[in-house]
């Protein structure tokens, strides 16, 4: 059988984002004995990619708002469907989350008395996002790292976690293999906490890395650990979609926050038209009315009127646009104009949103200071993941721990922009605490050697088996079905066919043939991944043709209306005996005065 | 449509390689990453390459692209001459592990040398005030997605492989951010001048000229580190002015 390294620690945090950064860092702080892996290297995973800012509601720009507000926004964004003990933690620990990365070195855009700056976002009912430019998560990922290279934390670059061990309930350990020369290692490990991020590369235009596979709620489940609101999936409103080759590159919600507006082809400035019931008091109703709010809030000053609809939630303005395309007022390549171009000057522009007018000036060959971009929907984040414990984040196995993209429960049924930088530090503090005290009362566990020889087996076989099918060529059909039957528009039989085609990917996904050494092999590390893909997408689309009703990110055509009864329970996806099975959970009752103001809104 | 491009890609690892020719068909549009991944989808599944975001922001895909190090993820296929093999390498001041993939930990280590970022105390109102002109300057520096592709190029490092002697650009990117941080309290001079070798840039600008993030190294950073170096160690009286400036 393959050799392994075997490691002991007391906690070993997977994932290097934001959430896992940060949780390694509270970790070690605390005294635990701590080690962070990560499939790529120090400083790459997705947060660096963040653009437009973390949401706090630090008051900086706007004395009006508060926690409170932060916690409605949020309550409201996710249709009521969050946890809502995490979306009050979250909104009043966020501000001291930013304040601590100002006190670690990073440096925020500015006030003009000297403060950090908060920008608009959609859904944020004031300006609240502390951001720096366009490159935000670039500022938050590199304060962690600067910060965690002087801590007694132990990291290893580009290793990647395959199977998680249980010693009876408790969580045992983890095997990893580093790319490099793909070794493998073994970590024991008294707690786990996962912050491995979201799922989309599950589908064909989408916004994220290769690393986003996954991994982490595949993992959570495999050892029995209970997912949660897997129905609900991001679509950000507006991705690249030409040239073909960066169709579902991110273009920051940060350009209409800075007054950019959505057109069709007929120049129609159409958000005016998808203003949901829910949300009519809260936006403008005319363009005159929307356009002054830009000019207040750009000179400085505070808004008297109400915002642009250009800045509802994702959901509203994903569908919206969707909906513009279907009826055949499209861009030329299939989707709606974001013009920034006449709304602000070329500096502005320049300065406000540096990587968008750089990337689409090398990408799109756009000059968007002089012309509209070109954008459509496109998938980015999930909601959905493992259900953890609202103030420690661990999950329903002990010992293993959730934070940040891979957790479920602060966004409900759909996420605000800026919501999840700020969820990353608040919760990703949270699980290092929470794993630093779990330790202190928890023994040693070792990872059952059977199980991990079983798990060796698993990995190498595809290096043996000749005849299999390419990795490449079943990811790129798993990407097209997923993309097709379980997009943004959903029905109950696009739904089951999907669920046909998953049972057929299965078969295909374990009878992979590999060429080449282990050494750096892609195709070795894409085939393990679709393990993770396979087992996110049927967990995504079982809990999607099970929700009858449409919510925030998940849209039924067949069934176009919110229902009071899904409104009052989060679905569960369990692992019975390796089968999956759907539950529905009451949501806890939310005390008096957090409801008060839910429903002031 | 698409029309058919010609590349020479490195296969290899430590004991050596060779370019390797491929013949593939583009679509308007496609950056070298692109090429990459389709040479994996669709010849080599093995070829190794690192990449994360696509879009320029996380500094993973370096290489050597014609001669030139460059990001493949923002280099379009339309900017490069297509009468001729366009020739894919890696950034080669670095170990090779294989084909595309360097071993850039130096870098890391290098980084952990730096003592960090050490706060000065806050107002009495509990904020610190920094104000856009002020940061504008640092900002600058923390732009920096560690490609390494000033690493790569520079020449002390690259030719003179002066590895124990020299941080390189990249870390004098972030010791002039740490200098030049309005908030920090902390004199790494000692540092710039001793471990991390300023005295080894003589300016040829190199590095400048490759850096995707625009970061003007060399002027910006370097230059004005080695006249603090230059204050500090050399000129009494500038010194003494400085204290009295407060930094
Ligand atoms: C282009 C883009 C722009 C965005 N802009 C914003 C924004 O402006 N504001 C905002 O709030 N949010 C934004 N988001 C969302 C936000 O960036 C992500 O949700 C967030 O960064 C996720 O952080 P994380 O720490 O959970 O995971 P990540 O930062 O993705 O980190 C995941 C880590 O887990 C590791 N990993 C995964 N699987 C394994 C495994 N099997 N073994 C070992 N390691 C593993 C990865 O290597 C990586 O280190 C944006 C997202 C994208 C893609
Ligand atoms: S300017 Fe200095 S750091 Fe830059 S390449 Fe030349 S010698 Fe190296
Ligand atoms: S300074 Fe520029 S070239 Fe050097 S690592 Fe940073 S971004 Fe890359
Ligand atoms: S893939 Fe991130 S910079 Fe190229």
């Amino acid at each position: 059988m393959a050799d392994y390294t075997p490691h002991q620690f007391d906690v070993l945090v997977i994932g290097a984002g934001g959430a896992g950064l940060r949780a390694a860092i509270e970790a070690a702080a605390l005294g635990a004995k701590t080690a962070i892996v990560m499939k790529s290297l120090l400083g790459k995973a997705h947060t660096v990619m963040a653009e437009g800012g973390a949401a706090a509601a630090m008051r900086n720009a706007d004395p009006r708002d508060s926690w409170q507000t932060h916690f409605r926004d949020t309550m409201k964004g996710g249709k009521l469907l969050n946890q809502w003990r995490m979306a009050q933690l979250h909104a009043q620990e966020a501000p001291d989350r930013i304040w601590e990365l100002e006190e670690w070195g990073a440096v925020f855009d500015r006030t003009t008395d000297g403060l950090i700056m908060q920008r608009n976002f959609g859904g944020h009912t004031y300006p609240r996002l502390a951001h720096v430019g366009d490159r935000t998560g670039l500022e938050i990922i590199r304060t962690l790292q600067d910060k965690l290279i002087h801590m007694p934390v132990d990291v290893f670059m580009e290793t990647t976690v395959t199977h998680l061990f249980k010693t009876g309930d408790t969580i045992g350990g983890a095997l990893t293999y580093r790319r490099e020369d793909g070794s493998f290692q073994l970590f024991n490990a008294k707690a786990v906490i996962l912050a491995t991020g979201g799922i989309g590369k599950s589908f064909k235009i989408t916004s994220n890395s290769w690393e986003y596979s996954g991994d982490g709620q595949a993992l959570a489940w495999s050892v029995g650990a209970d997912l949660m609101d897997m129905e609900f999936l991001q679509f950000h409103p507006t991705g690249m979609v030409w040239p073909l080759s960066v169709r579902g590159t991110l273009i920051t919600e940060g350009v209409r926050g800075e007054g950019g507006v959505l057109r069709n082809s007929t120049g129609e400035r159409f958000m005016f038209s998808y203003i949901p019931e829910a949300f009519k008091n809260d936006v403008a109703s005319t363009e005159q009315e929307a356009n002054q709010w830009v000019q207040e809030v750009i000179a400085g000053k505070q808004a008297t009127v109400r915002r642009p609809p250009e800045l509802l939630t994702r959901d509203v303005v994903a569908r919206a646009i969707n909906s513009e395309v279907r009826a055949g007022r499209g861009s030329p390549h299939g989707g709606v104009f974001l013009d920034i171009a006449t709304r602000r000057t070329a500096d502005e522009i320049k300065r406000k949103l540096p990587s968008m007018y750089h990337q689409f000036k090398k990408l799109a060959n756009v000059d968007i200071t002089k012309e509209p971009m070109e954008v459509g929907p496109t998938c980015h984040y999930a909601m959905g993941g493992v259900r953890v414990d609202g103030e420690t984040e661990m999950s329903s196995v002990k010992g293993l721990f959730a934070a940040g993209e891979v957790a479920a429960g602060l966004h409900g049924a759909n996420r605000l922009g800026g919501n999840s930088l700020s969820d990353l530090l608040v919760f990703g503090r949270r699980a290092g605490a929470g794993a630093a005290d779990y330790v202190k009362q928890a023994s040693a566990v070792k990872a059952d050697a059977s199980a991990v020889d079983r798990a060796l087996a698993e990995n190498l076989a595809c290096f043996e088996r000749k005849g299999g099918e390419n990795p490449y060529a079943v990811h790129r059909e798993l990407q097209e079905m997923m993309q097709t039957y379980v997009g943004i528009i959903r029905t109950d039989a696009d739904l089951r066919h999907a669920l046909a085609e998953l049972d057929k990917f299965e078969p295909r996904v374990k009878q992979l043939s590999v060429t080449g050494s282990r050494a750096y092999n892609p195709g070795w590390h894409l085939a393990m991944d679709l393990r993770s893909m396979l087992t996110c997408s049927r967990a995504l689309t079982l809990a999607a043709l099970e929700r009858c009703e449409s919510r925030g990110g998940h849209t039924r055509s067949d069934f176009p209306d919110y229902d009071k009864e899904w409104a009052k329970v989060n679905q569960v996806v369990k692992n019975e005996n390796g089968v999956m099975k759907l539950e529905r959970v009451v949501r806890p009752p939310i005390p008096d005065e957090l409801k008060q103001l839910v429903e002031e809104a | 449509m698409g029309n058919i491009v010609q590349m020479k890609v490195y296969r290899g690892d430590k004991s050596g390689g060779s370019l390797r020719d491929y013949s593939l068909e583009i679509d308007e549009g496609m950056v070298v990453l692109d090429v990459v991944h389709k040479i994996q989808a669709e010849h080599s599944p093995d070829l190794a390459c690192r990449w994360n975001c696509k879009a320029g922001k996380c500094g993973s895909c370096s290489a050597e692209i014609n001669g030139k190090p460059s990001l493949m993820c923002m280099t379009r296929m339309d900017s490069l001459p297509q009468d001729r093999p366009i020739t894919v390498e890696p950034i080669r001041t670095f170990p090779m592990i294989r084909d595309l993939v360097t071993d850039v930990s130096w870098n890391y280590e290098v980084n952990k040398r730096i003592p960090a970022f050490t706060p000065k105390p806050k107002n009495p109102d509990g904020t610190w005030r920094m104000y856009q002109y002020e940061a504008d300057r640092v900002q600058e520096f923390r732009k920096c997605i560690e490609c390494y592709l000033c690493q790569n190029t520079c020449h002390v490092l690259r030719n003179h492989d002066k590895h124990d002697e020299f941080f390189g650009p990249r870390f004098m990117v972030r010791l002039a951010m740490l200098e030049m941080h309005p908030l920090d309290a902390a004199d790494r001079l000692k540092l710039v001048k001793e471990a991390a070798g300023v005295g080894f840039c003589n300016i040829t600008k190199c590095c400048t000229e490759v850096c995707p993030e625009e970061i003007h190294i060399t002027d910006n950073a370097i230059i004005p580190l080695k006249e603090r170096v230059a204050d500090e160690f050399y000129d009494p009286i500038r010194r003494l002015f400085r204290v009295f400036a407060g930094k």
